[in-house]
């Protein structure tokens, strides 16, 4: 009577941890497979999905060069917002009631345009804007003129025009808020957004 | 409550209608199309009532205040000081069958008001006459009936008979006001009474909310607002607030309702250049009424809707047009200034007010459909902008920063009276003055 009930205890312990281990052992290989696949492709390898339970010694051979990766990619990164801060930073001025662009105008649309033909994943809400002088709603319209100028100038250098949409906010929305010509000269311009 | 109250209103009777002569009205009182109105002196002395009632003897002071601030309104009358009346009907008599005209006269009134107001109950009688003192007969007599939150709209009418009387015009006050303010932070258009009183928030869109424009029936009003990002127009019935939208790409803005129709010319960006269309009051394009290169923008109509004036900038300044919609002929109409905006279309049809700019300033100018003459309507008071024609055409609307901040003014359509109507927070702009609403009621 005892005996059996040995016999039972161990089965019920060791039939499931086989079982468990066939699973495991499945799955292992299986992941050695895709490894060694990855291995084979040796691209920029995405850190492998992880085969935690085996301790093999590949991904250890992965990681040492990962930081490395991370690095470049963090630089590559931080140069980008760079430039993107620099895209938005800098506006683009217009003359009283015209939606012409300078030369100093076209100097700085020329530098975002070196940007985003760097960055061609990027793309830019310009936004006109006009001082408060004119009447609201022709400056509606003398605000739409003034980021089509900016955006025609830009696919002109050849850059796609679906990468830019186009909104007016007139007088709606002042950068300075003063009665002067200082004032005023700072509001009548394109700002641009990345997307 | 609604249906009640116009139900008694319109319960309102003539009664002992005498007429100095035979003819039905004498529109010689007042010449609204003389830019030098002799102002006529008229008396409206406290209203008769029931000295027992304490509400009655409220009621009869407030409601003769009222009469005298709607008169006072209109820019017709000089409103004599009640300090220098000789005779007082409180202490005479109320049905004023014994009136001494030579009392009135004396004084320098040429018309005077009398009213006897009873409250009973929850019911107001109110019993209201116009008097020619010189020539010493009544004008006009009316009672009305209402319930006692009533009262305005029953001095409105009363105001409305005489300046009927005496002009020939129905008036504007069963109007309204449509204006932007950013009192709450955001741009939203509030709308209040034509002299600036009960002020309420039309829109709560939380965003820039801007050109409100009336359709001709008073049920519909349209604007632009950047709810969704871009600068969109919504038509929007002011009663259940149903609502179309138009969405396109760019601009959709400066909307005007056609006269008599539920259509309305707007500005629309979408084709790549900037060209008034005619839409549907749905907000569906029915065709493009403008095709030159440039701006074209702030339609506004003429009001047999057969012509529009609009603001292009294809002369290389922003400039007043007019064009014959059946014909498509178009004429320039202003040559003065390198900035003339903002065109309103006057209810008479005879004249454009607009906006001009000239040393830096904006100021309210009007001028006649030949272009020639352009009159200056305010001058070295800030910026004055965006005029609006009162439904009879006697007054203007517009905003000024003579105080400082933008804010609403009224001023007659010769440029004369000028005052402010509101005083609230936040800066108000573009007014928009409603047609006579009162028809619109059940």
């Amino acid at each position: 009577m005892r005996k059996s009930i040995w016999v039972v205890l161990a089965l019920l312990l060791v039939v499931p941890g086989l079982l468990f281990t066939a699973s495991c052992g499945k799955s292992s290989i299986k992941a050695d497979i895709e490894n060694m696949k990855e291995k084979s492709k040796q691209a920029p390898a995405p850190p492998a999905p992880a085969p935690a339970p085996v301790p093999t010694p590949a991904p250890v051979v992965q990681k040492a060069p990962e930081p490395v990766r991370i690095s470049e990619a963090e630089i590559r990164a931080k140069e980008k917002a760079a430039a993107m801060q620099a895209l938005m930073n800098e506006d683009v001025y217009f003359d009283y009631d015209s939606a012409a662009l300078a030369p100093a105008a076209q100097q700085i649309l020329k530098k975002k345009a070196a940007y985003l033909e760097k960055y061609s994943d990027v793309s830019m809400t310009i936004e006109g804007h006009c001082d408060e002088r004119g009447t609201n709603e022709y400056n509606l319209a003398l605000g739409e003129r003034r980021s089509e100028s900016a955006k025609k100038f830009l696919t002109d250098l050849g850059l796609a025009a679906s990468r830019f949409t186009t909104i007016s906010y007139g007088e709606e929305k002042p950068l300075d808020t003063g009665k002067t010509e200082v004032a005023w000269s700072k509001n009548r311009r394109a700002h641009f957004v990345v997307k | 409550m609604t249906i009640f109250r116009y139900v008694v209103l319109i319960a309102a009777v003539y009664f002992s209608f005498i007429m100095p002569s035979g003819s039905f009205a004498e529109y010689d009182y007042i010449d609204i199309n003389s830019p030098f109105l002799r102002k006529i002196p008229i008396a409206v002395p406290v209203f008769t009532t029931d000295k027992a009632s304490a509400t009655g003897i409220q009621l009869s002071k407030r409601s003769s205040d009222m009469l005298s601030g709607m008169l006072d309104f209109t820019g017709y009358f000089k409103m004599l000081d009640p300090e220098s009346f000789i005779e007082d009907p409180a202490k005479t008599n109320s049905d004023f069958s014994n009136i001494s005209f030579p009392n009135w006269t004396a004084v320098g009134a040429e018309l005077l008001v009398t009213g006897n107001i009873q409250a009973k109950g929850d019911i107001l009688e109110i019993e209201l006459r116009l008097f020619d003192t010189l020539k010493a007969g009544q004008l006009i007599g009316k009672k009305y009936n209402a319930g006692i939150n009533d009262m305005r709209d029953v001095i409105k009418r009363f105001s409305g008979e005489i300046v009927y009387y005496l002009t020939g015009n129905r008036g504007f006050f069963d109007s309204q006001i449509a204006f932007v303010s950013n009192g709450t932070g955001n741009k939203e258009i509030n709308l209040c009474e034509f002299d600036g009183s009960g002020i309420t928030q039309f829109t709560r869109n939380r965003a820039i909310t801007i050109s409100p424009a009336w359709s001709s029936d008073g049920q519909w009003i349209a604007y632009t607002s950047y709810i969704r990002g871009n600068p969109d127009l919504y038509i929007v019935n002011v009663r259940d607030r149903s609502m179309s939208v138009v969405a396109k790409k760019g601009i959709n803005i400066t909307p005007a309702w056609v006269p008599g129709k539920f259509e309305l010319a707007a500005t629309l960006s979408y084709s790549g250049d900037q060209d008034i269309y005619l839409l549907t009051g749905t907000g569906r394009e029915i065709k493009k009424l403008t095709n030159e290169r440039g701006s074209d923008v702030s339609p506004t109509w003429s009001p047999d809707g057969k012509k529009m004036a609009f603001v292009s900038s294809r002369s290389g300044t922003p400039q007043i047009y007019v064009q014959n919609i059946d014909t498509g002929h178009v004429e320039r109409i202003t040559f003065y200034g390198r900035y003339n905006t903002q065109p309103s279309w006057s209810p008479k049809g005879d004249k454009i007010a607009y906006s001009g700019m000239n040393g830096g300033r904006h100021n309210i100018y009007t001028i006649g459909l030949n272009g020639k003459d352009p009159v200056q309507l305010t001058g070295n008071a800030g910026d004055n902008e965006s005029p609006s024609w009162s439904p009879d055409g006697s007054l203007i609307a517009f905003s000024s920063t003579r105080e400082g901040p933008s804010r609403i003014y009224v001023m007659t359509a010769f440029g004369t009276d000028q005052r402010r109507l509101l005083a609230v927070s936040g800066e108000q702009t573009t007014p928009k003055w409603s047609p006579g609403l009162r028809n619109n009621q059940p």
